[in-house]
């Protein structure tokens, strides 16, 4: 019982990250039928971002933890941001257009250089930080309990907050009308006057950001990481928004939560070992059955 | 010069190339204000592809497109596409391209994207500004909701909508963006005649209570020559006729490439026996 409790509770905290990257993929592919390779690269450059800003928060004499956090928070969403940009405006701006393969290898090509541009700039060898907060939740007895770290719970809440920004812009600002009109069809929202690059480049924005959200709260919470973390969390987060079904803001979601507690449980019940070959079956087994993903509208062909 | 001096468009000697085809071939044609101006011609005499042009889809290979919005000239040949819709360039397409799975509202608030307050900040903290521009927009919207009486299918979404309602959503959706020139192409395709009479009118209502200048690609000739104030007849990429419905409905140039060369022929041998 108090392995399911604790399991389910590393299973939300797992879905919630893959849940935030799965964001940036979902929304990429929405507005321009592209699946951004580089965007795990992106999610590990934001953790390094935190080490960085965590240290310069030291240097600037900023002694209050939430005050450093937020701090750095701000500027590592500010910077990630940034890269998000970069990364469309010179790798797959100049491709649009081209066939629909071009941008994918762009994309394969990109990630490589942002993984191999950290390895050469911070080193191969996993960084760590020193733990930051120790603070914890126990429910239940002596020896059988339920523990959630308070920076477990941080991250639901971050998660939560952070989610709940983005359904707000996109459904109630003239922004993210623009956004779903881009999505729908982007000649016609360029006919009636909306600069389209600009608005495909916002969503590379708001994917990197959400990336970075999660990059800051697992680099908080586990303080290890090296250039390599974006290959395997942008897989997976890949999967969540296929598994949601891609395209879909509420699908990336449900499928990185969805990820996440079942490659939790399965690690908790059954083998640690065989976790990702249950999670990648999950995939095959939903995709069998709805080609679409779970949240998924059927595609139509647009002419 | 002088032609230029009360005109909305003009296209000075436009071409286009696609590889070896010479899609456009030099049009030159004068559009006054708020006139309703035909361009037909068989299929493939690059109508679609004037039309392409003048929105900034294709850049001409040749020649200037100009677009006097307010009394200033505008060359529109190396602008961008939104660009050229903020000036007040609109246009409709052949095939129905609404926002299908957002509602009839927020298709007509898409359309004046440019007019309300789009900074993110704003519309995250809802602003004064940000609620005050939004409101405006809405009202703009439900104006041409009921132009087209269309005020109850508000909050159904566009692509549920019956294919004359979609139509005419789609002529609402170029108006709410406040143009000056609507370039309509062929907006009585698929409907019926009671339909394609009532978007007659509404063109004829467009033109009249708003000052729009209508271009308008359509092959159906009862709609061209009763609602037209000037035709131009294209074929193979060039001006073949232009003029008023009179002048190019007696234009032989037009019945042969309408009907081809010996056909015509026939038909004038036919017709001057008759007389």
């Amino acid at each position: 019982m108090y392995i399911l409790g604790q399991q389910l509770i590393n299973g939300l905290i797992l879905g919630s990250i893959y849940g935030l990257i799965a964001i940036g993929y979902t929304m990429v592919y929405g507005i321009i039928g592209m699946i951004n390779f580089a965007h795990g690269e992106i999610y590990m450059i934001s953790a390094y971002l935190f080490a960085i800003f965590l240290a310069l928060a030291g240097v600037f004499g900023i002694d209050s933890l939430p005050v450093a956090l937020l701090f750095t928070l701000a500027f590592t969403i500010i910077i990630t941001g940034l890269y998000g940009f970069t990364v469309e405006r010179m790798a797959y701006r100049p491709l649009r257009g081209s066939t629909r393969l071009a941008p994918l290898i762009s994309a394969i090509g990109m990630s490589l250089v942002l993984q191999n541009f950290v390895q050469l700039a911070q080193g191969a060898n996993d960084q760590a930080l020193p733990p930051l907060y120790h603070g914890v939740l126990r429910l239940g007895g002596e020896e059988d309990f339920v523990q959630i770290t308070h920076i477990q719970i941080i991250i639901v809440a971050a998660t939560v907050i952070s989610m709940a920004i983005l359904t707000y812009v996109i459904n109630n600002t003239a922004l993210g009308r623009a956004c779903r009109a881009t999505q729908q069809d982007r000649t016609m929202a360029n006919l009636l006057g909306i600069n389209t690059d600009w608005t495909i480049s916002l969503v590379f924005v708001i994917g990197a950001s959400m990336a970075s959200v999660a990059g800051v709260l697992i680099t908080f919470n586990f303080g290890s990481f090296n250039f390599f973390i974006g290959f395997v969390a942008g897989i997976k987060a890949f999967t969540a928004a296929v598994l949601g079904g891609i395209g879909s803001l509420p699908g990336a979601m449900l499928g990185g939560i969805l990820l996440g507690l079942s490659e939790s449980l399965f690690a908790g019940f059954v083998n640690t070992d065989y976790k990702d070959v249950f999670a990648f079956a999950l995939l095959v087994t939903v995709l069998t059955f709805r080609p679409t993903g779970l949240l998924g509208r059927p595609e139509v062909e647009k002419i | 010069m002088a032609a230029k001096a009360d005109s909305i468009l003009v296209t000075e000697g436009v071409s286009i190339r696609f590889g070896g085809l010479l899609a456009l071939a030099g049009i030159s044609l004068v559009m006054r204000p708020a006139t309703i101006t035909a361009i037909i011609g068989p299929n493939g005499a690059g109508k679609t592809t004037l039309f392409n042009c003048i929105t900034g889809f294709y850049r001409p290979t040749e020649g200037r497109i100009i677009f006097r919005p307010d009394g200033r000239d505008v060359v529109l040949n190396r602008l961008p596409i939104h660009k050229i819709a903020q000036l007040g360039v609109a246009r409709t397409y052949q095939n129905i391209r609404l926002f299908g799975q957002m509602s009839v509202l927020e298709n007509l608030l898409v359309a004046q994207h440019h007019f309300v307050n789009h900074r993110l900040i704003s519309g995250i903290f809802q602003t004064r500004s940000f609620r005050k521009s939004e409101a405006e927009a809405v009202e703009q919207a439900w104006f041409w909701l009921e132009f087209m009486g269309m005020e109850q299918l508000a909050n159904q979404d566009a692509g549920t909508l019956p294919y004359g309602q979609q139509r005419r959503l789609e002529v609402a959706r170029a108006m709410a963006s406040r143009p000056r020139l609507i370039c309509l192409d062929e907006p009585a395709a698929g409907l019926n005649l009671q339909e394609s009479e009532e978007l007659n009118q509404l063109i004829l209502k467009l033109r009249e209570e708003h000052g729009v200048s209508v271009l308008l690609i359509e092959h159906h000739m009862g709609v061209v020559m009763s609602i037209s104030d000037h035709v131009v007849v294209l074929d193979h990429g060039e001006v073949i006729s232009d003029g008023t419905t009179e002048q190019v409905q007696q234009d032989e140039r037009v019945i042969k490439a309408y009907l081809g060369e010996e056909d015509a022929e026939e038909l004038q041998s036919v017709t001057k026996g008759a007389g």
